[in-house]
């Protein structure tokens, strides 16, 4: 046997990784970021120029203006009515002659449902603030979230984040998100 | 067995450290998978605006930045103006300059991954909206069509 071989010091060691550990702290976050997803439509095909007619009853028409004031169906509204008014269209529990028609879709999961055909056309202005419109798109998927989980108490009993992936989709199927948005106007736009 | 040979430790022994440097790796390790790093830096001053509804952006490897903002006062406002701009990676941009940034972000994708890259606005709250619709019009004309809006969760007043 060989002479035995000194031991090494370790001890600093543990401060070249606490250094690592405080550079890693430093340079990374980890809040995740937050907000609202959306998708966007498709390019028209060129030859397309006329517009797909969408029967009056079947559509929601809200404007913003280049003052960020809010408009429903040619009114003048406020901001906090718009969730239950978009509600009360998508949804139209009544079957009311002016609100929009129903089909029915055959969903995995639950069954013959009936699908609104109402769409939300959203239109606002090239000098519209950023923040009104994402405060409306907040109001829409609000109402289009509430929905959803109401429906998916009433079939699964259970929230609809609580879900798993193929009762998502089905709910997602009986209720889409449908908001149109429309080119915005010029009038608020400074040149 | 030398509690029992009656000889006594006068000094308190030396504590073992070998093991500290594991534990403090290990601290390093669980760090730095649960972290991402930071984005390149911001030449646009952006308050996202608030929001009740949002939703978590998920993996983040698959999501391209684009912020509008008003350039940040100083040699910003010199160079680039008091008005919104859009800043890419780590260049203040034009909305023409849009098309190919999408097409290099998407480039640098596996091709597999390429239909769920998502493109985040990060914009600011006083924005006007020409400017943001003039980009979800870029996007939309380049095929980029999974978008999302950067919000902060809060109750709106």
């Amino acid at each position: 046997m060989g002479r035995k071989t000194p031991g090494l010091n370790t001890s600093s060691m543990s401060d070249i990784s606490f250094l690592l550990l405080a550079f890693f702290l430093l340079v990374s976050n980890i809040n995740t970021d937050q907000g609202i997803a959306r998708r966007l439509p498709p390019p028209l095909p060129k030859e397309q120029k006329e517009d797909i007619q969408i029967k009056e009853r079947n559509i929601f028409v809200v404007k913003i203006n280049f003052a960020d004031r809010i408009q429903f169906n040619g009114e003048l509204g406020d901001i906090h009515d718009l969730k239950d008014r978009a509600k009360e269209f998508l949804g139209n529990p009544n079957n009311d002659p002016n609100l929009p028609e129903k089909t029915q879709i055959d969903i995995p999961l639950l069954g013959k449902m009936d699908v609104s055909k109402g769409v939300i056309s959203l239109q606002n202005d090239r000098g519209t603030s950023y923040d009104v419109y994402i405060a409306v798109q907040n109001e829409l998927t609000a109402a289009i979230n509430e929905m959803r989980d109401e429906l998916s108490r009433e079939k699964f009993g259970k929230k609809y984040s609580d879900l798993n992936d193929k009762q998502l989709d089905a709910i997602d199927m009986a209720i889409p998100v449908a908001i149109s948005e429309a080119e915005p106007t010029k009038i608020g736009e400074k040149k | 067995m030398a509690r029992f040979t009656g000889k006594k430790a006068k000094e308190t022994p030396a504590l073992n450290m070998g093991s500290m440097s594991d534990i403090i790796f290990m601290l390093l390790f669980f760090f730095m998978t649960i972290t991402t790093m930071r984005e390149s830096s911001l030449y646009v001053k952006i308050t996202v605006p608030k929001a009740t509804e949002t939703v978590k952006l998920e993996k983040k490897s698959l999501v391209s930045y684009i912020n509008v903002g008003v350039p940040m006062q100083g040699e910003f406002q010199k160079k680039y103006g008091t008005e919104s701009r859009i800043q890419l990676n780590d260049m203040i941009s034009e909305v023409s300059d849009i098309p190919l940034f999408v097409e290099s972000e998407l480039q640098a994708r596996v091709e597999a991954d390429r239909p769920f890259v998502t493109f985040s606005i990060k914009a600011d709250k006083d924005t006007k909206m020409g400017l943001i619709s003039d980009i979800k019009e870029e996007l939309r004309n380049t095929g980029a069509f999974k978008i999302f809006y950067n919000a902060a969760k809060g109750e709106r007043k």
